[in-house]
Formats: structure tokens, C-alpha cells, sequence
């Protein structure tokens, strides 16, 4: 028994078919928009604005919060109990510690930067296309960045080791699935975000981090493509 | 070997390798990384001589020393007003710097700027903390009446303000508005109602073709369809 063939005939190095868009809130002072297969993101960033509670407040440098929501509707069509969770708290503190790192708030003292993700559309991966999400948004508010943040889950299904479990996937009952996402800076190659869910040996995750290296290459030309499309010359009056 | 991989007015993302080799050096919004000059921003790239440096697109007003912004009125303390400045930081306007007028002791501070006014101030320190200080005396200085209030991203402002006030003093003529142009952002507006509208309207296309080349030509010509005026291009002192 083994794993042979993925939907929708996809490679098992391939991640599925990508969207990206930038200022999708008008309002905000950065956002975007990222969806991969059928997991949809939506990242809109306020600030540096003023912070209270006082007592949150950092002398030394700003702070950056996250706020990771699936709307209710956006599971397997189960509702998703809306508001806080033990979940959702995890999940937006790891975005929040996968971000810091590239980010520069020196100069915003006593100040935050809110990051809000929501999730429309959920199908494995959310946290992986927040991140991407979030990493545009904040580029396209003007921050000082050292690089973008791109982020892919890899893993192992039964006996095959893939980039960007679907759904399907995660679930799979026939044989051992392991889960792990890893968000990376794609100049450096630094990796900012490392979970992992399920069993795989210590050459196997080498390999495997590898594959997430190449998929994140190409994640970030998308996502630089979108930050420049947005700004591009063409929309003349 | 030295080479220059980015353009001047090349759109670039975070984390982009701007130049190879130690014969350019990084200037605002870039740094470098052992032989590369790598982008910290997004913005627009601007070369000059041998410094790299980028021209930001977006993001929050930043208070900075002797810019002239408008403010609002937030709170009456004993010393005087506290103003907000559109950013992240409130600034403070001591009762001695409010007016050219003796300011009786214990006097009710709301004769002279109530909660909510508009105030066109210029900063005069920002410390590290980024407490941030204003004044009024001065040409131009004044609280605001009548007439509308627009925000505008604040790095377009320059392009509204045209080289030597060219673009501005054009809308004026125009449109017989009078104008002020906050450097964070908020821009007052007062003239005849549909007067007003045309403003608004010209100084939104400005915003989003900020980047063009030949900007002040399309908009002259925006100006003449719309008021049905001649209108000649000239830079005030």
C-alpha cells in the first residue's frame, strides 16, 4: 500500500494553483489577499498607531499583534464556532513570532502594528496563507522590512514526502501523515516558523525542508509580483 | 565586480538585491548585506551618484522636526492643547507657542482652540520617545475654519505640492479654493461647494498617479476640462 497519485493530478513536489493581491482594503494602510488551492486569506494591517493599555506599551521599540479568525462558514461547511479559541491564540502568536523577525519597529516606540487574518475559505494550509498574507500587507503599509516571509506546509503521506498537504491529505487514514509548516525568509533562507504534526525521520526532514525551500522561492516571486502589479505604472488617469 | 541590478524608479519589494559589490553604498530604506545592497522597503528606487536609495510609496505619517501639518484639537490640559497628529503619536501645544495673543492666567482655554478645531502647526522637537511638540506662531500658522477636511497618504504629499508649490497653486487658480496641505496627510479645502468637489477629485487623481512622469501636465489638462479654465503651469517662490 502507498500513497500514488494526488488530486487533481498535482506532482508531489507541486503546491497547489496560487492567487495573489495586494490593497484589497481600502481603508487599511496595507492588505492583501492570498489563496492557495482552496485556502483563502485575507491580511489587513493598522499602524503604527497608538497603543493601549498603556502597560502593553514598549519604550524600546513597537510591538507587533496578530489576530488569526476562520469565519464561520469557512470549514468543511460545519460551522466554525466564531471568537476566540485555544486554537486561532496559538496560531496568531506563531504568525506573530514569524514576522517579528524580519520587521524593524525601533523607530515606532510605544506604538503596535495590528495584523488582522481572516479566512474566508479553510482546506489545510491557513496558517501557512496567513503568513504569506500577512507578509504582503505589511510590506504594502510601508514598514521597514529586511525581506518577506514566505511560508508552505510540507510533510509525508504515507510513504511520500509532499509540499502543500491538501485537505484530503491532512486526513489521509491509509498510512502515517506528517504535517509541517515552515515559513521562511527567501533571501536568507532563514526559517521563522517551524511546527510539525505526525512522524518523519531526521533525513526525511531534511529532504523535506528542502522541498519547502524551492516552493518558497516560488511563492515569493508571486507575492513580489502582486506587491509590484499593485504600484505598477499602468493605471494612468 | 560591481553591478547595479535595479533601475532608477524600479518598483522594488523587501528583501530585493538592489546592487552586488562595494562600489554603490546603501542609502534610506536599504542595507546592506555582506557585498549586496538589499531593499528594506518597498518604495522607489532613486539613485544618486553612488548612493542607493528608496523613495517610500505608502505608510503612516512619521512626526518629524519643522514639518508643518494639520492637527486636531483632542484634549484641553493644563499647559495648553493636545493635538492629534494623524500618526501614531499626539503632539503637545504649549499655551505659550498657541498664539501671538496674551493668554490671560487660569482663562478658558476653548475661546481659543475647542475640541475638535483643525490647526495648521508646525513641529518644533520630536524627542527619541517621539513626544512630539508644536506651535502656532509663525506665517500661515492658524486654526482652521469652515471648509473640509481630506486625508491623503502622506507620501504623496510632495506630488500635491508640486515642485515650488507649482501643482497647489495651480489647483487654486483653478478652482478658487483656498488650500492647505498638511505634510501628514490632511489637506483643507474651502471655496465654492462644487469648487470644493473638483479639489477632492484632482487631488485624489494626484494620489494615484503620483509615480507618472508628466503628472502636472495631466492634471492641468484634468483642470481645464473640468472648470473650463485656461490654465498656465508656473512655480510660485
Amino acid at each position: 500500500m502507498a500513497y500514488k497519485k494526488r488530486a487533481e493530478n498535482r506532482g508531489f513536489e507541486e503546491t497547489r494553483p496560487i492567487e495573489a493581491k495586494v490593497g484589497v482594503i481600502a481603508r487599511a494602510d496595507g492588505s492583501a489577499y492570498f489563496k492557495i488551492g482552496n485556502t483563502a486569506a485575507y491580511a489587513a494591517v493598522y499602524g503604527p498607531r497608538n497603543l493601549y493599555p498603556r502597560f502593553l506599551q514598549n519604550p524600546q521599540k513597537g510591538i507587533l499583534r496578530c489576530n488569526y479568525n476562520m469565519m464561520p462558514f469557512s470549514g468543511t461547511g460545519e460551522r466554525v464556532r466564531p471568537g476566540n479559541s485555544r486554537r486561532g491564540r496559538e496560531i496568531s502568536l506563531v504568525t506573530e513570532k514569524a514576522l517579528l523577525p524580519v520587521l524593524d519597529l525601533e523607530e515606532f516606540p510605544n506604538s503596535v502594528v495590528d495584523v488582522f487574518i481572516e479566512l474566508p475559505q479553510t482546506a489545510a494550509g491557513s496558517r501557512c496563507a496567513g503568513i504569506c498574507a500577512a507578509s504582503m500587507a505589511l510590506a504594502d503599509a510601508g514598514l521597514a522590512m529586511k525581506d518577506l516571509v514566505c511560508a508552505v506546509s510540507v510533510g509525508k503521506v504515507d510513504d511520500k514526502l509532499v509540499v502543500d498537504l491538501d485537505s484530503s491529505e491532512e486526513s489521509y487514514e491509509e498510512g502515517n501523515v506528517a504535517d509541517i509548516p515552515v515559513a521562511m525568509l527567501p533571501n536568507s533562507e532563514q526559517i521563522t516558523l517551524l511546527q510539525m504534526d505526525g512522524k518523519v525521520t531526521k533525513d526525511e526532514l531534511k529532504k523535506v525542508l528542502e522541498l519547502a525551500k524551492k516552493a518558497c522561492k516560488k511563492i515569493y516571486e508571486i507575492q513580489k509580483d502582486a506587491l509590484k502589479n499593485k504600484y505598477a505604472v499602468e493605471k494612468v488617469l | 565586480m560591481s553591478k547595479l541590478l535595479a533601475k532608477e524608479k524600479d518598483i522594488v519589494v523587501p528583501g530585493e538585491i538592489l546592487a552586488e559589490g562595494m562600489d554603490n553604498l546603501p542609502g534610506y530604506g536599504t542595507y546592506r548585506v555582506n557585498d549586496n545592497i538589499l531593499a528594506g522597503r518597498l518604495g522607489l528606487v532613486s539613485i544618486e551618484g553612488r548612493a542607493i536609495k528608496l523613495i517610500p510609496l505608502s505608510g503612516r505619517y512619521i512626526p518629524q522636526k519643522f514639518d508643518t501639518i494639520i492637527g486636531k484639537v483632542d484634549d484641553i490640559t493644563l499647559f495648553g492643547w493636545r493635538i492629534n497628529t494623524n500618526s501614531a503619536y499626539s503632539a503637545v501645544l504649549p499655551m505659550k507657542d498657541a498664539t501671538s495673543e496674551y493668554i490671560e492666567k487660569g482663562a478658558d482655554l476653548t475661546k481659543y482652540y475647542d475640541l475638535g478645531d483643525y490647526v495648521v502647526c508646525k513641529i518644533v522637537n520630536v524627542t527619541s520617545q517621539k513626544l512630539v511638540d508644536v506651535a502656532m506662531r509663525g506665517p500661515g500658522l492658524k486654526k482652521l475654519q469652515g471648509g473640509r477636511i481630506i486625508e491623503v497618504n502622506a507620501n504623496k504629499v510632495p506630488r500635491i505640492i508640486g515642485k515650488a508649490g507649482s501643482m497647489v497653486s495651480m489647483i487654486k487658480e483653478a478652482t478658487n479654493c483656498q488650500i492647505v496641505v498638511g505634510q501628514n496627510g490632511l489637506v483643507w479645502i474651502d471655496g465654492e461647494p462644487e469648487m470644493e468637489l473638483i479639489t477632492v477629485n484632482t487631488i485624489r487623481k494626484i494620489e494615484e498617479g503620483s509615480h507618472l512622469t508628466g503628472l502636472t501636465d495631466k492634471i492641468k489638462e484634468y483642470l481645464e476640462k473640468e472648470t473650463g479654465k485656461k490654465l498656465e503651469i508656473r512655480s510660485v517662490k
